[in-house]
């Protein structure tokens, strides 16, 4: 464990000295502000718009849980497809190409420190990202009365979802010492999990339930919508451990081939 | 103690190391050589446990490199070709890393880095990025690397490779000073080298080890570079009877 954390903290480290932290978080943080900016404008203006038509009706079904913060998170969710393989493209690519492979299999780790160092740093920086993004819903808190349970369910859907994404990336990156191969693998990959639940409909009862159970986008929604089903969390949880799980054998394989 | 019997290891159909022995006792510096490709990094690379050999066995201060690796991994420093930095870490942070997951209590991790620098000669450039250092700086934070556990066993694969000549003589007399209780393999192209560090030559050629002495002996009669030069020149014929073996 202590090693796992020794190797962690190497990881979040290099992060931060290397531009990739900053460039990742700044464009992370601007197109969430953008979005969120739209958002609440298109709120504001919904409300001016029936306020002024008089329709309570309307008015009472505008609400900033369902208007601002669902598709805040579905926008975010979609950007972190894209930005989380080039946060975790190097984790192993990097360390072959630069032949400090050798130094942390030739030291004495084993292969699950290994694995888990190069999660809990690559964990610990997705959660900076996404703790960041927690500056809206403060920002409606503060001025709004949005519903603070279906907030905190959505933003917990948004950091499962960013640690399945990047476990999906150590298990890519740990395949190649090519850092676009592993990127462009791992966005594949999460692209794929994303849409195949679109034939859903027309797939046929089994199927489609397959497809939906398999989407990672399904069991995000349910979470944006403020519920927190085991079954949910059963998949997160299972995606998780699959992906590390087969990141550790694909480590340890050197070793037996 | 290095004891090396029957090594085999092969990539797919490429056989890059045949069925290789040999022993070098603690204390001793064992001169490994060879012309390029002959098999002298995927031997070392063996040997410090980073993969595992196709067949035979290697045992190093008594524990075998296959069953109880991580005991193996705990006593040896390893230099490989290129230095493995982290070109974005400063001298002494990369230090403390190497030194934590190589085992030492975070108490004596300030010691033993301090030792390292001291004895490599680093001290002046403590606080500098590991990617902007010389390539000679860069082969000395390697070798720094090697040592900073304290290993019982050295290898060190082309340790003077790119430096000045007065940073080869620190560098060998630093190899010299350290072999004292600890088995230290050497790999080089530098012939020299090793007529002045090792006590022990094993001469690696296609795979094959074409001799095992000691220095002493093998240069009785003539230089260690003609004694290289024989011995490798016997290759061509082998050679060409291996591939009509492996095309057959």
């Amino acid at each position: 464990m202590r090693n796992a954390l020794t190797i962690a903290a190497k990881e979040l480290r290099s992060y931060f000295v290397s531009p990739i932290a900053y460039v990742v978080l700044t464009g992370f943080l601007l197109l969430g502000g953008w979005f969120f900016f739209n958002l609440l404008a298109r709120f504001s203006l919904f409300v001016n718009l029936y306020s002024a038509m008089r329709n309570p009706d309307a008015q009472m079904r505008l609400n900033l849980n369902d208007f601002v913060i669902a598709p805040l998170l579905h926008n975010l969710s979609v950007v972190l497809v894209i930005l989380v393989p080039v946060i975790t493209m190097r984790s192993f690519a990097e360390e072959k190409r630069a032949g400090t492979y050798e130094l942390l299999m030739t030291s004495p780790l084993s292969i699950t420190e290994i694995v888990a160092g190069k999660f809990l740093g690559a964990l610990a920086f997705v959660l900076i990202m996404v703790g960041l993004t927690g500056v809206y819903p403060l920002i409606l808190m503060f001025y709004g009365n949005p519903e603070v349970g279906i907030i905190a369910a959505g933003f917990l859907g948004l950091f499962l979802l960013a640690t399945a994404f990047l476990t999906i990336g150590l298990l890519t990156s740990s395949f190649t010492e090519n850092q676009i191969i592993a990127a462009v693998s791992c966005l594949v990959v999460l692209l794929l999990l994303y849409v195949i639940s679109w034939p859903a409909e027309s797939a046929g009862p089994v199927l489609g339930a397959v497809l939906k159970y398999v989407s990672l986008t399904e069991h995000f929604s349910e979470m944006v919508k403020g519920v927190i089903d085991t079954k949910d969390l059963v998949y997160f949880g299972s995606v998780i451990a699959l992906a590390l799980f087969l990141t550790q054998r694909s480590v340890e394989s050197v070793r037996w081939r | 103690m290095i004891e090396v019997r029957n090594l085999t290891k092969r990539f797919g159909d490429v056989v890059a190391v045949r069925d290789i022995s040999f022993t070098a006792s603690t204390g001793q510096i064992l001169g490994f050589l060879g012309p390029n490709g002959a098999g002298k990094t995927t031997t070392m690379r063996v040997i410090t446990g980073f993969m595992p050999a196709s067949s035979g066995t290697v045992k190093v201060a008594g524990y075998d490199i296959f069953d109880d690796s991580y005991e193996v991994r705990r006593r040896i420093g390893y230099l490989p070709e290129n230095p493995p930095l982290y070109g974005d870490m400063t001298v002494t942070s990369y230090l403390r890393f190497v030194g934590r997951i190589r085992g030492i209590a975070k108490a004596e991790l300030g010691d033993s880095v301090d030792r390292v620098l001291r004895k490599c000669g680093l001290t002046e450039v403590t606080g500098r990025v590991v990617g902007h250092l010389s390539k000679g700086f860069r082969q000395r934070v390697g070798l720094a690397q090697a040592l900073i556990h304290n290993p019982s066993v050295l290898v060190l694969d082309e340790p003077t490779i790119g430096l000045d000549p007065r940073q080869i003589i620190e560098i060998r007399t630093l190899i010299r000073e350290l072999s004292g209780e600890r088995t230290v393999i050497l790999s080089t192209h530098i012939l020299p080298e090793v007529s002045q560090l090792c006590e022990k030559v094993v001469i690696i050629n296609a795979g094959r080890i074409v001799v095992e002495d000691t220095l002493a002996n093998l240069t009785q009669q003539m230089s260690l570079e003609e004694v290289f030069l024989r011995f490798i020149s016997k290759e061509p014929a082998e050679e060409r009877s291996e591939s009509e073996e492996a095309t057959a």
